[in-house]
């Protein structure tokens, strides 16, 4: 019974812990002065100059598609390669995962800069497509780290033998691999989304032809100080996606009363 | 009988394309000197000044991430233990402050951190001395925590949940108590998610340089920082490939050390 | 999980494809339109004068931003990109000059020009004024809360005084921080001496102690929130600061400091010359350059403007300094590629102390 108490404080204390700047960060994008420093009233001015700004507006766009389309592709290419990893004789895979664990690995600014030159000498134009390649590139190794714990040999093995009993590669990976690690692809894809929405560095080098993302817009008012209306968008963001969330729970709940008790249909169906 | 080791094919092409060529174009700088081939620029890197920065970098890292396990594994074995709709409601409750930018929640760490800021008012409040939470080792390293601790729970909760409770049930029925079990069962079957745990964590943490230069207030030069002024600030190219490239092979050794200690079980893929 | 995630992308997309409705595609010079790649630094210009510049030529601009020169210097000389307009810094102007990355304006197609304040032209950074007009520009000096620094500010000095241990936020840029060091021992700021560089830093070491945190624009919120008492600032983000908390002076020291001002050039990379310098043009029309620095709110290098501004800011000298303050600050220049070496050494040498 105690056990139980202090493993709820425990989880309460980390959630605010996780959660006490982004109350900051809320709190402050109702401050009428432009500072952190200083609480000067409220307001809602910020909000409103928020949907005016052209600029925000385009690298929120391009923030959103970008961090979508890399975490699925690099999600798939990731799982691939995990699987495919999974097979290769030891030696080959290790060499293999520790090149992959270069964009982990490296400063931002070295990945950054050296896609950049790889880009440039292939004469590619740096711009929307060269931005999202990049991304993909720093995502996959996420992908593959995190699906790696649920892969067991035997999960490579039971493809091989449904493949062998005239299963296509497509069924085989369907039916027989991916129920299994299915946690790890959700959980790489979620980890891979929310680096991509947060990356400055090496999207900046990578970038161009007038394609901007959140991060270059923020990082590059810092000089100037942030505005409060970037607090804003956060606050909007962060509300929007706490709705969905609680939303789809309570039609999930709804969806599972209906449903009989069989716990472990439930389970193959669904994480 | 058709290997399924066919399915990497796409993603090593990938790698050798993205990868490994971009960074061959960077070392090129790192060996390449006023158009001879020298070493000078890893020499340099030889100096206590640097070292002690890579040391620092090093320990740091490797605080934040003893810390994120400490403080990841028992979160990711609160949130395993929840029923299905919670458990997927907290897991993505877990990331999304992580969607906010990365600038702005620093920013707001300094707010609460700061001497004025609003935990000291706090504790002004109620009486206590104001504590002092900012340009320093606290700081930083709780920047770093704060930054990668959805990396250590995520993968350490993937191998919890839904693992084979039979297991934990034949351990419990030869009368090992719940110490046991954790111990005997539940940590070793979850290493593999700590592996991935680690390695998301530590290699990161190494080459930040943003926390530092914010929450430890400039004070520090760590790798990230010495990597970030040389290929900006001194235009010296050279000095800033060589020590990625010092970094990387520091890095990867020490991983494929500790990967001695981490007996390959089940096969699969081991993150070393 | 899976329906979780999913609806969670859906809103993802929906939202984005809201906030962008598309946003302005890149036209690339493609057809009737020309476009202008213009590169920035964030918050630097106002966003109705692109609109309101379109609407008059129909000439596109594409702006990007960046957060530093030297980023911003990466992108152009080895980003493979065509930009037809930036904004670098005084040392950095100079040093495109020398690696001849700009082409001279035509000042025939640029008249209004002429608006440009007497003490900005022929500049050491381009003797020949040939290459860039001013755009912005401002001191470098030392912001104190008035409430918490009691005795009257007139040197560096005060940087080093013991009373204010802990108290003090220094930049964290190499030779912002160095100018004080390099001022109060009544060296050049542009020094190639390493002896007196190495002196230098030796200050700034026995400084180390007192000093809060090596900050850039975080020090606005610092100095706001009172966390600091003196910081070495610009007057840029002095203005912002004394806009935040009314208790909070600035001043340039009488030993002698810098004087920064960013520029328009044009860089070789460009692609459409006469397009770029009708936009400057129309950057320097007297309506425009007055509006630009209403909202940008930093010291402007604009004869008519300065004239048309609100008294209250010109009075200021934080945004508006005199002739004599001016007289004992100088630009900072490219140093040579050993000097920066050293400097680089000597910084990390400070930092990792």
């Amino acid at each position: 019974m105690v056990k139980k108490w202090i493993g709820r404080l425990y989880a309460l204390g980390v959630f605010i812990f996780l959660y006490a700047p982004i109350a900051v960060l809320i709190a402050y994008s109702f401050n009428s002065g432009k500072s952190r420093g200083r609480w000067e009233g409220f307001t809602l001015d910020w909000y409103r100059t928020l949907f005016h700004n052209q600029q925000i507006s385009s690298a929120l766009y391009y923030t959103l598609i970008i961090a979508v389309l890399s975490a699925t592709i690099a999600t798939i290419i990731g799982v691939a390669a995990a699987i495919g990893l999974s097979r290769m004789k030891p030696r080959l895979q290790k060499a293999a995962m520790n090149v992959n664990y270069l964009p982990v690995l490296n400063p931002d600014i070295v990945t950054g800069i050296a896609l950049m030159l790889f880009f440039v000498s292939v004469g590619v134009r740096l711009g929307f497509g060269t931005m999202l390649l990049a991304h993909i590139v720093f995502n996959i190794p996420y992908v593959i780290l995190s699906v790696a714990p649920r892969l067991r040999k035997s999960s490579a093995r039971l493809m091989e033998a449904a493949m062998d009993l005239g299963a296509t590669p497509l069924q085989a990976l369907w039916k027989v691999v991916l129920p299994e690690i299915f946690p790890g692809i959700m959980s790489g894809f979620l980890i891979a989304f929310t680096l991509s929405i947060d990356d400055f560095v090496i999207s900046f080098f990578t970038t161009g032809s007038g394609v901007s993302n959140l991060s270059i817009e923020i990082y590059s008012m810092a000089r100037r100080g942030i505005k409060p209306e970037i607090n804003a968008l956060s606050t909007l963001l962060f509300f929007s996606v706490l709705l969905l969330l609680i939303g789809i729970n309570l039609l999930s709940k709804r969806g599972s009363k209906k449903k009989n008790g069989d716990e472990l249909a439930e389970q193959s169906l669904m994480v | 009988m058709k290997k399924t080791s066919w399915l990497a094919g796409p993603y090593l092409i990938w790698m050798a394309l993205f990868i490994v060529i971009p960074l061959l174009m960077i070392l090129v700088y790192a060996v390449i000197q006023d158009g001879t081939v020298s070493l000078a620029a890893f020499l340099k890197f030889m100096q206590p000044v640097y070292l002690k920065v890579l040391g620092r970098s090093l320990w740091l890292a490797l605080l934040a991430t003893a810390i994120c396990l400490v403080m990841g594994y028992p979160a990711a074995m609160f949130i395993a233990g929840r029923e299905k709709a919670v458990r997927n409601l907290l897991l993505m409750l877990f990331l999304v402050p992580m969607w906010m930018n990365f600038l702005l929640r620093t920013y707001a760490w300094m707010t609460l951190l700061g001497n004025n800021g609003l935990i000291n008012r706090f504790l002004g409040f109620l009486g206590l001395p104001a504590m002092d939470l900012m340009y320093n080792d606290v700081a930083v390293v709780l920047g770093m925590v704060y930054n990668f601790l959805p990396f250590m729970v995520l993968p350490i909760y993937t191998v919890l949940h839904r693992m084979d409770r039979s297991l934990i049930e034949a351990a419990r029925d030869l009368g090992a108590n719940s110490a046991g079990v954790f111990a005997k069962v539940t940590l070793p079957l979850s290493m593999p998610g700590i592996a991935s745990g680690i390695t998301m964590v530590f290699m990161p943490a190494v080459s930040t340089f943003v926390i530092s230069r914010l929450l430890g207030g400039g004070q520090y030069m760590l790798i990230g920082n010495l990597v970030e002024q040389q290929f900006l600030v001194q235009g010296d190219w050279n000095f800033g490939s060589a020590i990625s490239m010092i970094l990387i092979v520091v890095i990867l050794v020490s991983m494929g050390i500790m990967s001695r200690f981490e007996k390959g079980e089940q096969g699969g893929v081991t993150p070393w | 999980m899976k329906k979780t995630v999913l609806a969670a992308m859906a809103l993802f997309l929906c939202a984005a494809l809201l906030a962008g409705c598309g946003p302005k595609a890149d036209a690339g010079g493609a057809g009737d339109n020309v476009t202008l790649n213009v590169y920035n630094w964030g918050e630097y210009m106002d966003p109705d004068i692109l609109t309101q510049f379109e609407e008059e030529t129909g000439i596109h601009v594409n702006y990007e931003v960046y957060p530093t020169n030297e980023e911003m210097y990466v992108k152009l000389t080895k980003g493979g990109t065509n930009y037809d307009l930036i904004f670098p810094s005084d040392y950095m102007v100079a040093r495109l000059i020398a690696e001849d990355m700009l082409v001279p304006l035509d000042f025939d197609a640029i008249p209004n020009a002429q608006y440009t304040q007497e003490r900005f032209l022929n500049m050491e950074y381009d003797p020949d004024n040939a290459y860039s007009i001013p755009y912005f520009w401002g001191t470098l000096g030392i912001l104190y809360n008035t409430k918490l620094v009691t005795e009257p500010v007139e040197s560096w000095n005060i940087l080093w005084d013991d009373k204010y241990a802990g108290q003090i936020v220094m930049l964290d840029s190499v030779r912002d921080s160095f100018a004080p060091a390099l001022s109060l021992l009544g060296y050049p700021l542009n020094t190639t001496d390493e002896s007196q560089l190495k002196e230098a830093q030796q200050l700034l070491i026995e400084q180390k102690p007192l000093v809060m945190a090596y900050a850039v624009d975080e020090m606005i919120d610092m100095m706001i929130g009172e966390e600091a008492s003196i910081g070495l600032a610009w007057s840029g983000m002095a203005m912002s600061v004394l806009d935040g908390n009314p208790d909070i002076d600035y001043m340039v020291p009488e030993e002698g400091s810098n004087v920064w001002v960013d520029c328009m050039v044009i860089p070789k990379t460009i692609q459409h010359v006469a397009e770029a310098q009708q936009f400057i043009d129309y950057l320097c029309r007297p309506d425009i350059a007055l509006q630009n620095t209403e909202w940008v709110g930093y010291s402007t290098t604009h004869q008519d403007a300065l004239d048309n501004l609100d008294p209250a800011l010109t009075s200021l000298e934080a945004y508006n300094p005199t002739d004599e303050v001016l007289a004992r600050c100088d630009v900072f220049l490219d140093l040579p590629a050993d000097t920066k070496d050293y400097m680089g050494e000597l910084w990390t040498e400070l930092k990792a102390e």
